[in-house]
């Protein structure tokens, strides 16, 4: 249990890696690492699809990263209604390590292009709910 | 290795709200197959029935649909990869045709979509995806190949009218399919002026959703020439699949999965892209063809928009595709669509594509997608001189 804190509607609730909502908690987007063969995830994963190992250890994504590609949704899927108009993203950092997610109200339409810089921040939603946004650095 | 053909076709209407059950959808479409290769169900050797699920509350439908169509006692079962479910059910049948276990095998693909509210759909489509790490933000189909647009134009310089002109020329062929679900002509400022549903894409953009059924009949060499006048043979069968978490990808203007399967079937086949005469390609949204263009090797990466300006991919064009109307016109009722783009083709090698018909159309090729590109599959076919 515990997963089911993360986003604005989950659908899985037990993970081995649920402690991903608890460092958002505390303020850090987290990644594992292979102890094994080095091999770096997002998201996080508790098994190396290299090596085959399940020895991993968290890492703290720090940015900024790159805005790679989004898209501002105009209809949503049920459950995300009152989230409308909402923009996901794409965004790539200096280590290749690629993170999903939204674009913070914060930034405009017009502000955004591809290429930009970008940080991931831990924002608490309603409910007692996490997930995280890229703003500006 | 013998041969393995396809000896019967058939798909339903494609259309909106079908007043009917799932089993009697699927009839439709299995009987015009049935009609077409002259044969009877106890001709079959195996049935393999091709959806995806949550759209009916039918749990397991392949008991269900072998029992009406008179396919028992044959062996049954269910393939499912999402939208090219049934492309994966004719590589499986391809397989035990091959391997000798059958002579004839039914490939029957279905979806009921209009059980379901579309935002309901939008919802089981967006856990199409990773619903631990990515439905939560909210996704949606349109907003996955929205971002893939995205990507393309700044990446490439295709514009948000080229894109539209694919959809121009699907519904000047979907009004000629009387299949189609969508039978009226778009202009392209009509494309253009329609409301986004996720930048850049708007609702002109993307495929309809659609109830609907599709059959093949695949058979062995010898049942194949013994049965059908004019056997239309598989050259080339490519499978492929990619992560399906966005963060996994490797690139955002085009689908690994595509070129991957595309390789393999050009190999099998002995042939490359400038050799097909028509293709199928998955066009659930406008950029997807376009992707298609270039993932297929019709046009160099960020090219394909120079087809699509030029009319290349119009019967008379340098490579007509989907002259049928494609996803975009014709709709998409997922473990559907596979075996319809297999039908279009099979009818095109035959020359019976009616007003459709692009003229001695030897060799033809179908692409077909599963979800955001997580699923690959590419079949080229061919006929005898």
């Amino acid at each position: 249990m515990g997963f089911e804190r993360f986003g604005t509607v989950s659908f899985v609730s037990q993970t081995k890696v649920a402690k991903f909502v608890d460092f958002l908690d505390e303020g850090s987007l987290m990644g594992t690492k292979c102890k094994s063969c080095g091999t770096k995830y997002f998201p996080p994963r508790n098994d190396c699809a290299e090596c085959l190992s399940s020895d991993m250890e968290w890492f703290e994504i720090t940015g900024p990263g790159k805005l790679v590609t989004y898209s501002k949704l105009m209809y949503a899927p049920s459950g995300f209604e009152k989230d409308l108009p909402y923009r996901i993203c794409v965004v790539e950092y200096p280590d290749g390590v690629k993170v999903f997610g939204r674009i913070s109200p914060s930034i405009s339409d017009e502000e955004l292009s591809i290429g930009m810089d970008l940080v991931a921040v831990p924002v608490k939603l309603s409910g007692d709910k996490v997930a995280y946004e890229f703003r500006r650095p | 290795m013998q041969k393995v053909g396809i000896i019967g076709v058939g798909q339903s209407a494609f259309v909106r709200g079908y007043e009917g059950s799932i089993r009697e959808l699927v009839f439709e479409g299995f009987s015009e197959a049935m009609r077409d290769a002259q044969i009877k169900p106890q001709d079959i050797q195996a049935s393999i029935i091709c959806s995806a699920p949550e759209y009916d509350k039918q749990r397991t439908p392949a008991g269900l649909m072998a029992e009406y169509l008179g396919l028992n006692p044959q062996p049954t079962f269910y393939i499912e990869s999402v939208c090219s479910s049934s492309s994966m059910g004719l590589r499986v049948a391809f397989s035990m045709i091959q391997a000798g276990l059958h002579d004839v095998v039914a490939v029957i693909g279905f979806q009921k979509m209009s059980e379901i509210s579309s935002a309901e759909s939008q919802e089981r489509m967006g856990r199409g995806a990773d619903i631990m790490w990515e439905s939560p933000f909210g996704t949606m189909m349109p907003a996955y190949y929205a971002m893939h647009a995205r990507a393309h134009m700044n990446t490439y310089g295709t514009t948000e009218e080229d894109l539209a002109l694919i959809r121009v020329k699907a519904a000047s062929y979907g009004q000629i399919n009387e299949k189609a679900v969508y039978r009226k002509g778009v202009t392209l400022e009509k494309a253009l002026e329609s409301d986004p549903v996720s930048t850049p894409l708007k609702v002109f953009d993307c495929c309809a959703n659609a109830d609907g059924s599709s059959c093949i009949i695949v058979a062995s060499e010898e049942m194949a020439k013994k049965l059908s006048p004019k056997p239309v043979w598989i050259l080339g069968l490519g499978a492929a699949s990619a992560p399906i978490n966005m963060a996994g990808r490797t690139t955002f203007t085009g689908l690994t999965c595509a070129r991957e399967a595309a390789k393999q079937a050009y190999d099998m086949a002995g042939v490359g892209p400038g050799d097909i005469d028509v293709a199928e390609v998955h066009d659930c949204f406008t950029i997807a063809e376009m992707m298609a263009y270039e993932d297929l090797g019709f046009a160099e990466p960020g090219k394909g928009k120079e087809l699509i300006r030029n009319k290349e991919t119009y019967i008379g064009g340098k490579i007509p595709v989907n002259v049928d109307g494609g996803l975009l016109s014709k709709g998409h009722p997922i473990g559907a669509t596979g075996g319809s783009q297999i039908r279009t083709i099979t009818l095109q090698l035959r020359g019976e594509a009616g007003p459709m018909q692009v003229d001695g159309a030897k060799i033809g090729l179908v692409h077909n997608i599963g979800g955001v590109g997580i699923y690959g599959n590419v079949t080229i076919f061919g006929r005898d001189e």
